[in-house]
């Protein structure tokens, strides 16, 4: 595909609800109120396992004023469904977490509720608790999931992905010039969305469960109530409110909330708000997977690689939700951008006694890409060769085919040349200069100066068969205005859905941006256009809105009424002309699956995504070494995703991802205590402040992919996965010790610094292994 | 309860609340001033940020009893009829506002840096914006929008909070 010439996409209008928002007009789930709202509130167990052996309520509180809910209130089924139906919507009989729902509560005014919560007394019979994969998988764990007489014990899901010559991987390694070996680790990490999770819900006899709130996607929660409601799912109206930041993790929470507000709207009779605190949410809610990889390579002596052998483990947490699906995502990108002769991923996702993590950007794929782009640094300094030389060496070039089998295009649209992606980004961020010169200040100076990066992919839409499952619907409507508004559940949470299908349908409609509306989504009046993660809505649901725009254009000049060119005021003429003439008119198109798009779910094989977006992050540090604060002083993030639709957005999408792997890497710590978050407030859970982050510099390289509309690619996860591993990198350039722990805090590298007598900033060989 | 008289947005007005009371709470529960949020309550975030006689104020920190009297500015004075204010014009432009829900504040604490510093430079702007939390942006067009509302006739001529 030639690049089109675009007017409307790839320019920077203003984000379509723009103005609510820097008016503070905007209206989030917590400042909407219902006539007779009661505020509900959530018991929860202050255990990490255990039998419950009582419930008492303090006289000393008023309950008769109270709407009390337990598990027997649940007229359907007690689960929140996700995967599996092993998570319960309200702990009965035993808990698995702490901070696990017991019990709700619901009171007309909200200020009385925390002293009616810590007023309900609950007492256990403790169970034996495991809080890391290391407990998880040791033979003499507790089996705290699933059966206890399964070979592999709290075993959620595994994969075993096989490339190459796999089978051959032994020999390889015997004959091998090199073997290097490591271990990586990443900890959990919170959204920190700064609106917290709410939703507000509604009962009614005739109508069934309406809920609205904060949330990514609405049919996800439809889904969940249906079966704790036991109705079907036209009685389970959900809407999303204007929601104040997601990343994932406003996934598949709200389902849960949702049903908690329901469960006390059903039984009080009145409209039931939950909306949590910064403590509630941050101790009950759903985290990023804390990782544990291990990698074993066989390398030639020029440093190509000749097989490899990966350990990817996750820690699910208590319940499966959805770790099988994060570890998929994060099996597969293992393998990075890189030629492997041979590779075994092997995939493994443990249920531990934390409250279950869950969505957060990039998917898995974070955790599996630092391990990876760690390791490839690794190797470079095992074989005295430069990071850039062993990238060199392997990347995948147009014409090879990725660890799944998948082709890199050799000519054409979405032929990616990933060494000139390298040659670009270590150009622009003038990373040779640099790196000389930090090694030369470096022995004279307390701070210790060093550059890194990270070669990555990011692939968009659903793993595998996903997409084809999913069967997304998009319709576009002609409002009574005569004007197109688009329908769907996807929903805009500050990454500029709105914006970005507006922007495709005036663009192929050639109508002005202005011109077109998208409707509230709100499962009553929008079709299922998927959820809203995986990077997929640019590409997938935009491709859909492009050919629903087609098909509405085509109904109004085939019934006679629109000209083939014509201005915005002919569009309206003829839209009103026809809704007078015929009556409504909606355009509806489902997802077709691209013919060459062939996925082997049994065997990790063949076309895992549509396509990948490919990067190039570069990342400078500062290491003091009286204070042992890594600081990372500049950064500089290279992407190729398609044609980007908004530069302005994109550019925001990829900043505000790259803030968050800083985070990751640097400053980001939950601190776990018997399962509990110990750290669950902003003033000690610390993201970065606007003092804290580096100049980011963002540049794309635009080849448009067959793919999406208008050449573009999924985008909105792909900032997270580069960061940190670069940033570490970096960090090994400037001590010269080989961090592959994060978050990394100044007291683990003060750790290691004086274990190691490194703070003269005396260069040290690198091991080989770890 | 305390019978309070301050003035909001150019308006006085006179609330009975428990003295205790969070000003945010009474902005946004007695005044339906839904515009400051809280995402922390604890003095971390600054999504719940006003001006309270000219200053920049956490209002999940100041008990009702505190602003007895006070001239308070909240987003929903920013904007004089229906026109946007020119930082809230730049926020928009610059792509300063993903998600949204720390843009109030943060428009807040903008137009009281640039009280303090009518043209400041990056690391003014960035530590006068540090009280402010933003988990979208990464600040840069946040800092983008600051640099070009400086910039902006009419910036400072914001409808004065005393
Ligand atoms: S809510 Fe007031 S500072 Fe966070
Ligand atoms: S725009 Fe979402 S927190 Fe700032």
């Amino acid at each position: 595909m030639s690049a089109q010439t675009t007017h409307i996409v790839g320019s920077s209008p203003i984000r379509k609800e723009g103005v609510a928002k820097v008016l503070g007009r905007a209206q989030y789930i917590d400042d909407i109120a219902l006539p007779n709202m009661w505020f509900g509130a959530t018991v929860r167990s202050t255990i990490p396992r255990g039998r419950i052996t009582s419930i008492t309520f303090d006289p000393a509180i008023p309950w008769h004023e109270f709407t009390i809910v337990t598990a027997a209130d649940v007229p359907g089924e007690n689960t929140i469904v996700h995967i599996a139906k092993d998570h319960l919507c309200l702990a009965s009989t035993h808990v698995n977490h702490p901070n696990e729902p017991i019990l709700l509560l619901a009171h007309p005014d909200r200020a009385v509720l925390p002293a009616a919560v810590a007023a309900v007394h609950i007492t256990y019979d403790p169970l034996p608790a495991v809080f890391t994969i290391d407990q998880a998988e040791a033979p003499d764990a507790p089996a705290i999931w699933g059966d206890p007489d399964a070979p592999e014990k709290n075993l959620f899901k595994s994969y075993l992905m096989r490339s190459g010559n796999e089978s051959q991987l032994d020999a390889i390694f015997a004959a091998a010039d090199h073997i290097v070996t490591g271990e990586y680790r990443t900890g959990a990490q919170e959204q920190l969305y700064i609106e917290n999770n709410g939703i507000i819900a509604e009962y009614s006899a005739t109508h069934g469960v309406t809920v609205r709130g904060a949330m990514q996607c609405p049919f996800y929660v439809v889904h969940a109530l249906q079966l704790v409601f036991n109705l079907p799912a036209e009685q389970c109206r959900v809407i999303q409110t204007e929601t104040g930041g997601a990343f994932g993790g406003k996934e598949d929470f709200p389902s849960v909330i949702a049903a908690h507000a329901a469960l006390l709207a059903m039984k009080s009779g009145h409209p039931v708000k939950i909306c949590y605190d910064r403590a509630e949410d941050l101790a009950a809610t759903t985290k990023r997977h804390p990782s544990r990889t291990r990698i074993r390579t066989a390398v030639s002596k020029d440093g190509k690689l000749l097989g490899g052998d990966i350990a990817f483990c996750l820690d699910g947490g208590a319940y499966l939700t959805l770790s099988a699906t994060v570890l998929s995502r994060g099996t597969i990108h293992a393998a990075g951008p890189y030629r492997w002769p041979a590779l075994r991923v092997s995939g493994k996702a443990y249920a531990t006694n934390l409250p279950p993590h869950g969505a957060f950007r990039g998917f898995g794929a974070p955790q599996s890409i630092f391990a990876t782009e760690r390791h490839m640094d690794r190797i470079a300094h095992a074989l005295g060769i430069t990071p850039e030389d062993v990238r060199r060496r392997n990347l995948l070039a147009p014409g090879d085919r990725t660890a799944t089998g998948q082709l890199v295009p050799q000519s054409g649209p979405d032929t990616v040349d990933m060494q000139h992606l390298l040659t670009r980004a270590l150009t622009e961020s003038d990373y040779h200069a640099k790196q000389a010169r930090f090694q030369k200040e470096n022995p004279t100076s307390p701070i210790k100066r060093g550059i890194g990066f990270a070669t990555f992919f990011h692939g968009s839409g659903f793993t595998g068969s996903g997409e084809r499952r999913l069967n997304s619907l998009v319709e576009i409507e002609l409002t009574p205005t005569g004007q197109p508004q688009i329908l769907v559940s996807s929903t805009e949470f500050g990454q500029g859905t709105n914006t970005i299908l507006c922007q495709i349908a005036a663009e192929t409609l050639h109508l002005p941006y202005d011109f077109i509306l998208i409707a509230q989504p709100d499962t009553k009046h929008v079709p299922n256009s998927g959820p809203t993660v995986a990077s997929r809505t640019a590409m997938i649901v935009g491709k859909l809105v492009e050919r629903a725009a087609q098909s509405l254009v085509q109904s109004l000049i085939t019934s006679g009424h629109l000209p083939h060119h014509y201005s915005a005021d002919d569009f309206r003429h003829a839209a009103l002309a026809y809704l007078a003439q015929h009556g409504p008119l909606k355009a509806s198109v489902r997802y077709q699956s691209p013919g060459d798009i062939v996925w082997d779910d049994d065997n990790y094989k063949g076309e895992a995504y549509p396509a990948y977006a490919w990067a190039v992050y570069v990342a400078e540090v500062a290491v003091d070494t009286t204070t042992y604060a890594a600081t990372c002083t500049n950064f500089y993030a290279l992407q190729e995703v398609g044609k980007v639709l908004h530069p302005i957005l994109a550019a925001g999408q990829i900043e505000g991802g790259v803030a968050q792997g800083i985070g990751f890497a640097l400053y980001e710590k939950c601190v776990w205590q018997q399962g509990h978050m110990a750290n669950n407030q902003m003033t000690n859970y610390i993201m970065p402040t606007s003092a804290d982050l580096p100049p980011i510099h963002v540049a794309f390289e635009e080849i448009p992919s067959i793919h999406g509309p208008f050449g573009a690619k999924g985008i909105g996860e792909l900032p997270m996965d580069g960061p940190a591993p670069a940033i570490l990198n970096a960090i090994e350039d400037a001590t010269r010790i080989p961090f592959n722990e994060i978050p990394l805090l100044p007291e683990d590298i003060f750790q290691r610094m004086t274990a190691n007598g490194h703070t003269s900033g005396d260069p040290c060989v690198p091991e080989a292994t770890a | 309860m305390t019978q309070i008289t301050l003035t909001i947005n150019g308006q006085p007005r006179t609330i009975e609340a428990p003295p205790l009371k969070r000003l945010l709470d009474v902005l946004r529960e007695d005044l339906h001033l839904t515009g400051a949020k809280e995402g922390c309550g604890e003095g971390e975030c600054g999504s719940c940020s006003v001006l309270l006689n000219g200053e920049l104020v956490n209002s999940c920190l100041v008990p009702i009893l505190q602003a007895e009297g006070a001239h308070i500015t909240t987003i929903e004075g920013i904007a004089s009829n229906e026109k946007l204010h020119p930082i809230q014009q730049c926020f928009l432009e610059q792509g300063g506002a993903q998600c949204g829900i720390c843009t109030p504040g943060m428009i807040l604490a903008t137009h009281h840096l640039l009280e303090k510093y009518p043209q400041p430079n990056l690391l003014q702007i960035q530590e006068g914006l540090a009280g402010n939390l933003c988990r979208c942006t990464g600040y840069t067009r946040i800092f983008q929008a600051v640099q070009q509302a400086s910039k902006t006739p009419g910036t400072n001529s914001v409808p004065s909070p005393i």
